[in-house]
């Protein structure tokens, strides 16, 4: 927004102020067990901002992320039903997944689809899936032995944070070398900010959407087994409206919807952050409801904020400009 | 000259954060009169016209209309105070009518405020007999070609009355006889006595048109002549303030072997049996008149596009249909025509544009280094003298000229055998042109294969070695340089020679 501060960098202090605020006024909320949870409880949706951070900066979004979610999540109970092992159901889960991203990413690459429209679509189809799947029923009887690795209490040894967060880190940043060190992270913003320009620079545009996709695809199902494990629970509408966190929380951190700019860090910063206030006002007893006017607000903040910076900044020019 | 001008520029002084843009500028426009405004890229040229038109306001001097003085608050004021302009590339609503284009937003009413569509038609039909261009007021805008885009836009200017008509290159993306009509267009509006401020490249159409250039350079008026007492290289001379090395400095070619080999490449509805060859250090020019298929052509050789049937060799190697990494692999390089679109990410640094084409080279293992990639845009930006502030700058603040330069040096910096460069000049001033041309020849020289496309006949002329000239889709004859003139290319390129009659 300006040259003096980066809105990245803005969430990451914004972030450090609502930790700050929470540990002073909040009681529990620094406590470790409480950490452990809060960040736990984001556990799907930054698995899921990762390759979408990368989509976005390369101009594309998959909204079918959350119905993903709740397909594997399906896919998972009805097989585990079935009498399958865990280890049979993880893969077929996980292939699932790549699968329906390839799908995303044909009807976008040859087809020439645009994402929104796509996603949109399969959206509501691998949601519809994940009913004929498994119905309006639950599945619960997972063996404790597989749930202890999604579980808040359990966490990595000698810290608070939980496997599937561990996991999280990992992957950001393989995600954080891969966008921003990388000939492929290069391209992504080529592709974002100049899609034509990219192409004429015999950037293999098609095959890079299509593997984005498949990764979104891939990570989605994925965090659906997470998020079964941690509920104990398998239903067909796990997760329902998650993608719209995911994508807000992408775009708090500076990711620009318009593709060709943003950084990995600043996704991450805006998960955690809109992870956090969640977990602070909750623990001060506010309603779901009001915790879901607070992300709107800050979303529609972070996106009128460089306007406003913008406007003021040109404002102040013309002034000077005028005494001059 | 007695009577006082129509609009009179006094003392013109406008910066942007540091840069000062123009400084002391002055001008005089009088009422029936054509005069050209000249300079480099960077002269100042935008902002003085963008000033005109109440897009920036002056820091400091005047403008006055008719005597009196003006303060603009924006485009608006300008437009109805009289001044109207035509910028390279007009914005029209594609879907509506030249005649809704026309009168957007101040249509003609009946009553219960229905729009008057007899009016408006009648009216824009007015305007196009006036203008002497017969175009159906119906017709929606979407699919006129660019000159037809820019005679609605002089009808607008018209229909408010408009004393003085600013052109801002308005001939770049034209052809020859569309030129032509353009010219004889503002023509007739000088001759009702209206004052035009006139903006090109090429300089012969500064001698064709006007009566009066104004030259202006790093934002500073430099001088007002009279076109009949001036000679291309005295203006020249004013524009970049030193003598101008020769424009065309082509060398003498020795000829190697074939580098690039294209057979009967076709692809449907567009060319058709294209088949040619250049070889190393040799020009060798595409011309024809625009829509002929020039582009598309080269694009299929690069792999952009698909082509229907036909091969190309690189080499003596045979590309994979359709690719541009295999056309890249194989030591092609295409400069695309559309700068902003197609050569260069805008939003991206100087130094990333450069790297988009090498993102294998620029470390090991994957990852990038960046003291590489910043090497490699800066050793190039020194060879082809890239004007910058620094590698990180975004190419959108560069001039025209230097963006060139920087999809010059991405290029370049692939080390390709062949060398494909569309419309490499258009847009950019004669300093940097001359430059460009010096490039493409030393290259040559050195061993590359040069295919250029080019509309910009005296360019084709003076830097190709043989001369392909494309007629409606098919190649219509292939001139060497000896035997290239200006006729014998046109002739070719509008069908008119035996072998098209067929």
């Amino acid at each position: 927004m300006s040259k003096y501060l980066r809105w990245d960098t803005a969430v990451g202090i914004l972030l450090i102020a609502v930790f700050l605020t929470g540990s002073g006024t909040t009681e529990g909320f620094a406590d470790t067990g409480n950490l452990s949870s809060a960040l736990n409880d984001t556990a799907e949706i930054a698995l899921i901002a990762l390759p979408m951070t990368l989509l976005v900066v390369a101009g594309q979004v998959d909204l079918s992320v959350a119905s993903m979610l709740g397909l594997s999540s399906a896919l998972a109970g009805s097989l585990w039903d079935a009498g399958w092992t865990f280890e049979m159901i993880v893969p077929v889960c996980l292939l699932v997944g790549v699968l329906g991203g390839l799908l995303n990413g044909w009807l976008v690459t040859r087809i020439g689809l645009p994402p929104l429209a796509v996603t949109i679509g399969t959206l509501t189809l691998y949601r519809g899936l994940a009913s004929v799947v498994l119905g309006d029923k639950a599945v619960a009887d997972f063996p404790e032995a597989y749930g202890k690795w999604a579980a808040s209490t359990e966490t990595v040894p000698g810290t608070f944070i939980p496997y599937p967060i561990a996991l999280f880190i990992v992957l950001a940043v393989i995600a954080a070398v891969l966008l921003h060190s990388t000939g492929f992270g290069r391209s992504l913003y080529a592709i974002g900010a100049q899609e034509d320009a990219a192409h004429f620079a015999g950037i293999r545009v098609k095959r890079i959407k299509l593997a984005l996709f498949a990764v979104s695809g891939l990570v989605a199902s994925f965090a659906g087994i997470v998020y079964t494990l941690r509920y104990g629970s398998a239903r067909a509408d796990n997760g329902l409206g998650l993608e719209l966190t995911v994508i807000a929380s992408v775009l708090l951190g500076g990711v620009d919807f318009n593709g060709g700019k943003g950084t990995l860090g600043g996704a991450v910063a805006g998960v955690l952050l809109i992870g956090m206030l969640n977990n602070v006002l909750t623990l001060n007893d506010i309603s779901g409801e009001i915790q879901v006017i607070v992300t709107g607000l800050l979303l529609i903040t972070s996106v009128l904020t460089p306007r406003v910076v913008a406007v003021l900044s040109e404002r102040r020019h013309r002034r000077a400009a005028a005494v001059s | 000259m007695t009577r006082s001008p129509v609009l009179a520029v006094r003392g013109l002084s406008k910066s942007f954060g540091a840069v000062r843009a123009l400084t002391d500028v002055t001008l005089e426009l009088h009422a029936g009169e054509a005069h050209a405004l000249a300079g480099e890229n960077g002269a100042g040229k935008s902002t003085l016209i963008k000033t005109l038109a109440g897009v920036h306001r002056p820091d400091a001097g005047a403008v006055r209309l008719d005597g009196e003085a003006a303060d603009f608050g924006g485009p608006a004021d300008a437009r109805d105070a009289g001044i109207a302009v035509i910028y390279q590339e007009p914005t029209l609503f594609p879907d509506l009518s030249i005649a809704e284009n026309i009168f957007m937003g101040r249509q003609p009413r009946r009553t219960l405020r229905r729009i008057d569509r007899t009016a408006v038609h009648d009216a824009t039909a007015a305007l196009m007999r006036r203008l002497g261009v017969p175009l159906d007021p119906e017709r929606p805008a979407r699919g006129l070609s660019i000159a037809d885009q820019q005679i609605v836009e002089i009808a607008k200017a018209l229909s408010f009355d408009a004393r003085v008509l600013i052109m801002d290159e308005p001939t770049a993306a034209l052809t020859g006889s569309e030129t032509a009509r353009l010219f004889s267009v503002v023509e007739t509006l000088r001759a009702e006595g209206a004052a035009v401020l006139f903006i090109s490249h090429r300089l012969e159409e500064i001698f064709r048109l006007c009566s009066k250039v104004t030259t202006l350079r790093d934002g500073r008026w430099i001088a007002t002549d009279d076109v009949a007492g001036l000679t291309e290289d005295a203006l020249v001379r004013r524009m970049v303030g030193r003598d101008l090395d020769e424009l065309y400095p082509k060398q003498q070619a020795t000829l190697g072997e074939v580098a690039l080999s294209v057979r009967r490449l076709t692809r449907e509805g567009v060319f058709r049996d294209v088949s040619f060859d250049v070889r190393r250090g040799e020009i060798v020019a595409l011309a024809g008149l625009v829509g002929a298929g020039r582009s598309e052509v080269v694009q299929a050789v690069f792999g952009v596009d698909r082509a229907d049937a036909g091969e190309v060799h690189v080499g003596g190697t045979k590309l994979r249909a359709a690719s541009p990494t295999a056309a890249m692999d194989a030591g092609v390089a295409l400069v695309p025509e559309d700068r902003r679109q197609r050569g260069l990410v805008m939003e991206l640094s100087i130094e990333r544009n450069i790297g988009l084409t090498g993102l294998g080279s620029l470390g090991s293992g994957g990852l990038i280094k960046r003291a590489l990639e910043r090497g490699r845009a800066s050793d190039w930006a020194t060879r082809l003298q890239l004007k910058y502030g620094k590698l990180s700058d975004s190419v959108e603040v560069l001039s025209g000229g230097n963006q060139q330069k920087v999809v010059l040096a991405k290029w370049l910096a692939t080390e390709p055998t062949v060398l494909i460069v569309d419309e490499p000049t258009r847009g950019i001033d004669v300093g940097t042109k001359a430059e460009v041309h010096r490039l493409l020849s030393s290259l040559a020289a050195e061993g590359l294969a040069v295919l250029m496309v080019s509309s910009d006949l005296p360019e084709v002329l003076g830097m190709a070695d043989r001369v392909l000239v494309m007629h409606e889709g098919r190649l219509a004859a292939e001139i060497p340089r000896a035997e290239a003139t200006e006729e014998s290319v046109m002739t070719a390129a509008t069908g008119r020679n035996g072998k098209e009659a067929a």
